[in-house]
């Protein structure tokens, strides 16, 4: 299989080829596993490749019959962030502390992948716990840019966003709690969906911070994001806080001539002085090409933007501290060894188990929920919460999608950022206040800037995903990009 | 007790009579089970896994919060209490904080023949944790298991002010507080299989309505060992005030063994739970009309079935008291008196022959085979004089291990003919003939002639005639022989 001829394949294409006999399961999973094979030694955007069962499995869906209707995900190889739960499949959340433990069940999303034909083909690295901006704090090593090896992937779901950049698998599953789907796709060039928090269960996400953590589609167009996001969506009684509302269908996406009607918020707040130049330039000359088309283009203001990081470094490490409570050595994963009585048991674990960055979230967490501090912290973060949620409620009364930048810069290179973490923080600057808010927010490429990609955030009012797919799909076959196809790893760089 | 006020509060955790535990669907009847043979990713803790509430807790908790009178708040919210221990699967527990079930109740109850009335200071729900199993001895071949099964059982905690002044009402409260709770069919209420247990703060004080230095007492497994680790507690604590010594705030253990407290390993620190709203569980409303549904659906409290009872059937208090204190034998009773409506005997014989059948095989009523309407039938043979009183004792035994009718039994045994006065008749003729000098002993005047005839046709009977019976068909037959 040449994957140069495949680079601009969508589902659809995949799925014609197999009913017309020139491509098997099998095949194509075969030439995806090939593909990692010679990838993935220089990338490490895998921590498991699934390879006998995922070949089973082609293989059983090579005989199946093929009639107009295939399941969406028909044959489609999948790769799954290693925070989501595949039952005998070890799911580690990129740490030492889980390095051992093979989930019991299936997260509701694989069993969703399962059902509409997905194929599993392995597992994705991450910041552990889904905690990072640049997959570097995986006790596994960081997952390098496929468009630049000594440049970070993003984080924390880097594993998946690299891996579909770099066409190991044509569809991903990300998670994100502040950015973590959005900013790794956008420092890889390929589409990342943030839904609506509730639209896609939770059961099986290992949580991080439970109020804002959201499992999210990657892909390497809008379209495939919305096909993947269909088979995920909808109610799960397993999962309270999931939406009870009907599962999105990609029939609810507007035709591209309706698209033309929306009109366009821009944030004041994000083109700010953290945002760098050469991001900056790229955002506004895609506004302003928009403004030549003839769309409403309308400056607003969401004040409290300033204070939607602060806040989600106190409510999410909060959650985090209780939810990572459950990792003492006593029921699964690493227990120290040589440990005297219970209170031992539990500090040499967590304190080995454990990378810098978690505990220092642990930390964070603890503090600001002990007795005396709650008020002042976990009930002010909570409070300024609501405040960010009104400010995009305003901002959706008058307009239909909002258009900002995803990151402050370009992908940093790897250690740039590590030794200070409050730098780090800032690259989730303008994905935060949308997952605090809960609404839907997409990545897309929009450029690049010395080969290196440029992500735009396409944001809507909760629930509002129709609008959104149909917004992007257009914007993207208006920009008309080359779809990424970094070819500087592995063995390619000897062609 | 020496001049010494006492002031008590109580905790009461029950478990919940629900089929499945309080965030899965695991079962909850763990009793004699394998250990961690009743979890599942969500009552394991297992990563990933999430909560849902099962909704029959929030409606066993709200019975219980109406019927102890508390207001209900509008809204429920589960907050996480976190803290590390083995048998806490996820290292927090998930309970009711700010917003619990109901405030501001009351429970009434019976002390020494007069009403006290305790305030209710809260009452909530929070899932049960595992249960740690100790084996081996000695510190070095010591292991410890944990069993999970009872993890994430539904629990109702009940919390009263400190509205009690001695160990002897508070052991009353509690006893009240599980026939509460036995009533309403919230929770079996059984303390010796931990499905109720209770925890007591107590404090003493030279001031009345002053409230001294409080130590809580944990670990009492039944209503003997909360009375006696109380009054323990009331001596202990005297005894230091009479030294003029102080008594230190701190947790203590009830050693059943030893028959007295101990003191808790000390914390250095107050423990800091953390609460925060559960962002895994969302809070709820609580509709008017749940509430509506559910005050409907409460019964009559025992208090109050006591004093009816007494008025009604003519019932002393005692009898009244053991009748209502165990709903099942209350309920028994006055179903039989539908079909019966004699209440003195029907009481007579529930709180004898059938409490005493019921404790020799350790058997509930409404586990035994006897229904209310065969005691019903029973006692109408005996009134009608068709049987005899120790055969109705022996039917009813019959009828307690087969479940048959005592008409059933009765003609199984060959008793029939006892009912048949015509076969008596028989019987008696029988016995005239063939005792001809006791007829004519009788005739001329002798009375023990008379039962030595009816002792003659028992034994003819094997016993099985009601002997009334025998009496009045014999004095009849003679009188016509004569």
């Amino acid at each position: 299989m040449n994957y140069e001829e495949f680079r601009d394949f969508r589902i659809a294409d995949f799925h014609r080829l197999f009913r017309s006999g020139e491509l098997t399961p099998s095949a194509l999973t075969t030439a995806f596993l090939d593909r990692i094979r010679q990838t993935d030694d220089r990338l490490n955007a895998f921590l498991l490749v699934n390879e006998e069962e995922a070949l089973r499995e082609a293989s059983e869906l090579d005989h199946a019959s093929l009639d107009d209707t295939l399941p969406s995900l028909f044959g489609i190889p999948v790769a799954v962030k290693d925070n989501i739960c595949t039952r005998g499949i070890p799911t580690t959340c990129g740490s030492k502390i889980l390095a051992d433990f093979r989930p019991p069940y299936n997260a509701t999303v694989v069993d969703r992948l399962r059902r509409s034909g997905a194929i599993l083909l392995g597992k994705t690295n991450l910041d552990q716990f889904a905690m990072g901006s640049s997959t570097e704090n995986s006790a596994f090593g960081p997952t390098r840019n496929p468009f630049d090896p000594e440049r970070v992937s993003g984080g924390s779901s880097g594993g998946s966003a690299a891996s579909v950049a770099a066409f190991q698998v044509p569809l991903a599953l990300g998670s994100d709690t502040g950015g973590s789907v959005r900013q790794p796709a956008a420092f890889c060039g390929v589409v990342g969906l943030r839904p609506t928090y509730g639209r896609i269960s939770r059961y099986g996400l290992i949580s991080f911070a439970s109020s804002l953590d959201q499992i999210g589609p990657i892909a390497r167009n809008v379209e495939d994001a919305a096909i993947l996001f269909e088979a995920l969506s909808g109610e799960d009684r397993q999962d309270s806080t999931c939406a009870p509302y009907p599962p999105f269908s990609c029939r609810e996406i507007p035709p591209a001539e309706t698209v033309r009607n929306v009109t366009i918020g821009v944030p004041r707040e994000y083109f700010t002085s953290g945002l760098e130049k050469p991001v900056a330039d790229v955002i506004r000359h895609t506004l302003d090409r928009l403004d030549r088309e003839g769309f409403r283009l309308q400056e607003i203001s969401l004040p409290h933007t300033d204070y939607a990081l602060e806040a989600y470094y106190i409510v999410a490490p909060a959650e985090a501290s209780s939810n990572l409570a459950r990792y003492g050595g006593v029921l699964y994963g690493y227990r120290s060894a040589n440990v005297q009585g219970l209170l031992d048991l539990y500090c040499k674990t967590r304190s080995e188990g454990f990378g810098l960055e978690v505990k220092r979230r642990i930390m964070l967490g603890t503090y600001s929920l002990s007795s005396g501090y709650y008020d002042e912290f976990y009930l002010k973060g909570m409070q300024v919460r609501t405040l960010v949620r009104r400010d995009f409620e305003k901002a959706f009364e008058q307009c239909d999608v909002l258009l900002s930048p995803v990151t402050p810069g370009v992908p940093f290179r790897i250690g740039e950022k590590v030794v200070d973490p409050y730098q780090m923080y800032l690259t989730d600057v303008y994905t935060v206040p949308s997952a605090m808010a809960g609404i839907a927010s997409l990545s897309l490429n929009c450029g690049y800037v010395e080969g290196l990609p440029v992500g735009m955030q396409v944001m809507t009012a909760p629930f509002r995903e129709g609008v959104l797919f149909g917004f992007s799909r257009w914007l993207e076959a208006f920009l008309d990009l080359p779809t990424p196809w970094p070819g500087r790893f592995g063995r390619e760089e000897a062609h | 007790m020496a001049g010494y006020n006492v002031t008590i509060g109580i905790e009461v955790h029950c478990h919940l009579s629900t089929q499945a535990k309080m965030f899965c669907r695991c079962g909850t009847d763990y009793i004699g089970k394998e250990p961690n043979s009743l979890t599942c990713p969500v009552c394991l803790g297992i990563p990933g896994s999430l909560p849902v509430l099962n909704r029959k807790v929030l409606e066993l908790a709200l019975k219980a919060a109406l019927a102890l009178d508390c207001d209900i708040l509008p809204r429920v919210v589960f907050h996480r209490k976190n803290y590390f221990y083995p048998d806490l699967p996820k290292g927090y527990q998930i309970s009711q904080y700010d917003f619990p079930i109901g405030v501001n109740g009351i429970i009434r109850y019976e002390v020494g023949g007069l009403i006290r009335e305790i305030r209710i200071k809260r009452v909530h729900t929070e899932e049960d944790a595992g249960k740690l199993v100790h084996q081996g001895e000695g510190f070095r071949f010591a292991q410890s298991g944990v069993d999970y099964n009872r993890s994430g059982i539904p629990l109702v905690e009940i919390v009263t002010e400190p509205d009690l002044t001695s160990p002897e009402e508070a052991r009353e409260c509690l006893m009240m507080l599980r026939t509460i709770v036995r009533y309403l069919e919230v929770s079996d209420g059984n303390m010796e299989e931990g499905s109720l247990r209770c925890d007591a703060n107590i404090s003493l004080s030279n001031t009345p309505g002053e409230m001294g230095v409080k130590v809580e007492v944990k670990n009492m497994n039944s209503f003997r060992s909360v009375y006696r680790a109380l009054q323990f507690e009331v001596e202990r604590q005297s005894s230091i005030l009479r030294s003029n010594r102080p008594v230190i705030q701190e947790t203590r253990h009830w050693d059943e063994m030893k028959n007295v407290t101990v003191a808790a390993r000390g914390k250095e620190e107050a423990e800091d739970y953390r609460y925060f709203p559960d962002p895994d569980l969302l809070p709820m409303n609580i509709s008017d009309a749940l509430l509506t549904e559910i005050r409907a659906s409460l019964t009559e409290m025992p208090l109050h079935r006591k004093e009816r009872f007494m008025n009604d059937y003519e019932l002393t208090g005692n009898e009244a008291e053991i009748l209502v204190t165990n709903k099942n034998l209350a309920d028994f009773f006055e179903e039989c008196l539908k079909d019966f409506r004699k209440p003195r005997l029907v009481c007579n014989w529930v709180l004898t022959e059938i409490l005493r059948y019921l404790n020799e095989e350790g058997q509930e009523i409404n586990q035994s085979k006897l229904t209310p309407r065969m005691l019903a039938e029973l006692l109408r043979l005996l009134e009608k004089k068709e049987i005899s009183g120790t055969i109705a004792k022996n039917v009813l035994e019959d009828m307690f291990l087969t479940g048959s009718g005592p008409r059933e039994i009765i003609a199984r045994k060959g008793i029939s003919f006892i009912s048949n006065e015509k076969e008596l008749e028989k019987i008696v003729r029988e016995m005239i003939e063939k005792n001809p000098q006791s007829v004519a002993d009788y005739l001329s005047g002798k009375e023990k002639a008379f039962n030595f005839l009816v002792g003659a046709v028992m034994k003819a009977t094997r016993g099985q005639a009601s002997p009334e019976l025998v009496k009045t068909v014999l004095a009849r037959e003679l009188q016509a022989g004569g």
